[in-house]
């Protein structure tokens, strides 16, 4: 744990796992955003490896929609490189941009134009989009959202999630290589967000990449398969959510009434002992809580613990979960970072 | 697939500009001053004196051809300007406001295209708020006067089907003569995510110029003013036809255009859309 915290503070990326840069849809190198003084995107190195949902987590302005505007060409970076779809942003945004659908820092459309008429417009200003499929694309996307009752109504009558619904529709009125997704369940109530989820797997067995943002870890765990974390606009971590998962360390819970001999062995083996919060004793024992099982084979500590008299009547190892692993990775929470 | 050349998103710009209730709500109450102006000759009892009121007012009782050129001439300082400030004003800036802004962006619309776009639809309103003020002049006075043979201001007489041609000539001065402030209605809109401030900039430099022209002190500025042509289609009445004012208007609105665009392009390409 005190080591990740020092990770984040240093800003290191901690890198599970190389990937080669042949195969990413989004790669940045030292990406800085600076406004004014202060740096919203601070050096970071993201690497969305090809047909990954990829969840791109951080507590409110760790700087993920910076950085999604940066990647879109919505604004300019202050230094670094970005590629995206292999292409050299922004340069290349003109042939790349056709290619992503993207839903950025929530819906915005017309008020006065329906569901429909709104699309049709988003739509003509691709210059790639035939006009002959257009009507039939528009259609077909709204389906996909579950607007189509809605589609006649006027925006300005939609609700928060309607809005949200028909800006994912919008991101999918072409087969897209990529999709960009920020906060993409903002608005939408339990069912809606598990269209979304389901609508991303769909996407993502179908060969879209995905780059979702969120600040819930619970989504992000649910539909992705690589993560980054962004905390105070530096990437901490990145990499498939299953090695962040692991890397996080283990914790033994021993269970016994020998609570001092048990802490000793356990000071021995080079774990810290502690007191674990919350452990029920349903012998009237006490458990002892080690963090970090050091490289250890768990029936190595239990014999040992056994070897020195300690009456072991319960004995788990604990992974960290993903949640407690965002929390050390970003310091803060889930609060905002000012 | 090849890109279109992106005549789908003018026609877009287009709808969407028109099927504005705000749009309409500003081509109604455009028409309805040329109705106003025939209503109150009209009702009148007293004959307007010449050289009274608003240039032309009082031939209107001897040809109802005559409410359109007027009504024109007493949109032209102020309602004119306003409504096209309006539109100008919202055309980056309200996209940014409603949020489309970066949606355009993403199609991708594409910054030049979009910037011409928008100003093409600018360009489009100039036109019917023009076309409307003197459509609807046209009706009324045909409505509420004899029509007939119109004398011009060198004396001649033009046909009545002449005089169509002229007033159409008339609309096109006019809505020449609103390119510049168009076009620096985009390069304010450029600046700012709030339509209303860069609505309410246009507008204000219009009165701005037209202040400026008439200070004598000022005459050295007078031919820069994007103003000063204004009122200078008096001359398309003449016979035969004076095209002076006619070019050096467009001369001068081709300028502003030029730099306007100019500036509003150097802003707008490297502009980090935050909306």
């Amino acid at each position: 744990m005190n080591e990740s915290r020092t990770a984040a503070a240093a800003g290191a990326t901690e890198r599970m796992a190389p990937v080669r840069s042949s195969v990413l849809a989004i790669e940045t190198h030292g990406l800085v955003k600076r406004f004014g003084h202060r740096s919203a995107v601070d050096g970071i190195d993201l690497a969305v490896p090809l047909g990954s949902v990829f969840g791109f987590l951080g507590p409110n302005g760790s700087g993920k929609t910076t950085t999604i505007r940066v990647l879109l060409g919505l604004a300019s970076a202050t230094r670094g490189d970005v590629r995206v779809l292999g292409k050299e942003m922004p340069r290349a945004l003109a042939s790349v941009l056709p290619e992503v659908g993207a839903l950025v820092e929530g819906p915005g459309f017309y008020p006065f134009l329906s569901g429909t008429g709104n699309l049709m417009r988003l739509d003509a200003a691709d210059p790639h989009a035939s006009s002959s499929t257009r009507r039939q694309r528009v259609y077909e996307a709204l389906e996909k959202v579950g607007l189509s009752h809605a589609a006649g109504k006027k925006v300005r009558a939609y609700s928060l999630g309607m809005k949200q619904r028909l800006g994912l529709a919008n991101a999918m009125l072409r087969p897209r290589v990529l999709l960009v997704l920020d906060e993409p369940t903002n608005g939408l109530d339990p069912q809606g967000t598990r269209e979304v989820r389901n609508l991303v797997r769909s996407l993502a067995a179908g060969g879209t990449t995905v780059f979702v943002s969120s600040h819930l870890l619970a989504e992000v765990e649910q539909m992705c398969s690589h993560v980054g974390v962004m905390s105070a606009g530096r990437l901490v971590a990145q990499g498939p959510i299953e090695e962040l998962r692991s890397a996080g360390q283990a914790h033994v819970v021993v269970q016994t009434p020998d609570v001092d001999l048990a802490s000793r062995v356990l000071a021995r083996l080079g774990l810290v002992p502690g007191e674990a919060p919350g452990m029920g004793s349903p012998w009237g024992t006490t458990a002892v809580l080690g963090t970090g099982i050091n490289g250890r084979a768990p029936e190595e500590i239990v014999a040992a613990l056994v070897a020195d008299g300690v009456r072991v009547r319960g004995f788990t190892v604990e992974h960290a979960s993903l949640e407690e692993r965002f929390v050390s990775l970003t310091g803060e929470g889930f609060g905002v970072v000012g | 697939m090849r890109p279109g050349l992106g005549w789908a998103l003018l026609g877009s710009e287009l709808l969407v500009l028109f099927r504005r209730l705000r749009t309409w709500a500003m081509l109604i109450a455009l028409a309805a001053v040329p109705i106003l102006i025939a209503v109150a000759v009209k009702l009148s009892s007293r004959p307007t004196a010449p050289g009274r009121g608003p240039l032309f007012l009082d031939r209107i009782t001897q040809n109802g051809l005559f409410v359109a050129v007027t009504a024109l001439v007493v949109c032209v300082p102020l309602f004119l300007p306003l409504t096209v400030g309006v539109v100008a004003g919202d055309t980056i800036a309200g996209e940014a406001s409603l949020g489309t802004l970066r949606y355009l962006l993403l199609a991708p619309a594409g910054r030049i295209r979009l910037l011409l776009v928008k100003y093409a639809g600018a360009v489009a309103f100039c036109f019917a708020a023009t076309a409307t003020v003197a459509a609807s002049g046209a009706l009324a006075g045909f409505v509420l006067f004899p029509v007939g043979p119109v004398t011009l201001l060198s004396g001649d007489t033009i046909s009545v089907g002449e005089s169509a041609w002229r007033s159409l000539l008339i609309a096109a001065y006019i809505t020449v003569s609103l390119l510049g402030l168009s076009a620096i209605g985009l390069l304010i809109s450029t600046f700012t995510d709030v339509p209303v401030g860069a609505m309410a900039a246009t507008i204000v430099l219009s009165v701005v110029s037209q202040v400026l022209d008439n200070l004598p002190q000022l005459e050295w500025l007078h031919p820069w003013l994007f103003s000063h042509h204004w009122l200078g289609f008096a001359d398309l009445l003449r016979q035969p036809i004076s095209w002076t004012s006619f070019g050096e208007n467009a001369l001068l609105q081709a300028g502003y255009m030029a730099v306007c665009g100019a500036l509003a392009y150097a802003k707008f390409s490297n502009k980090d859309v935050l909306s």
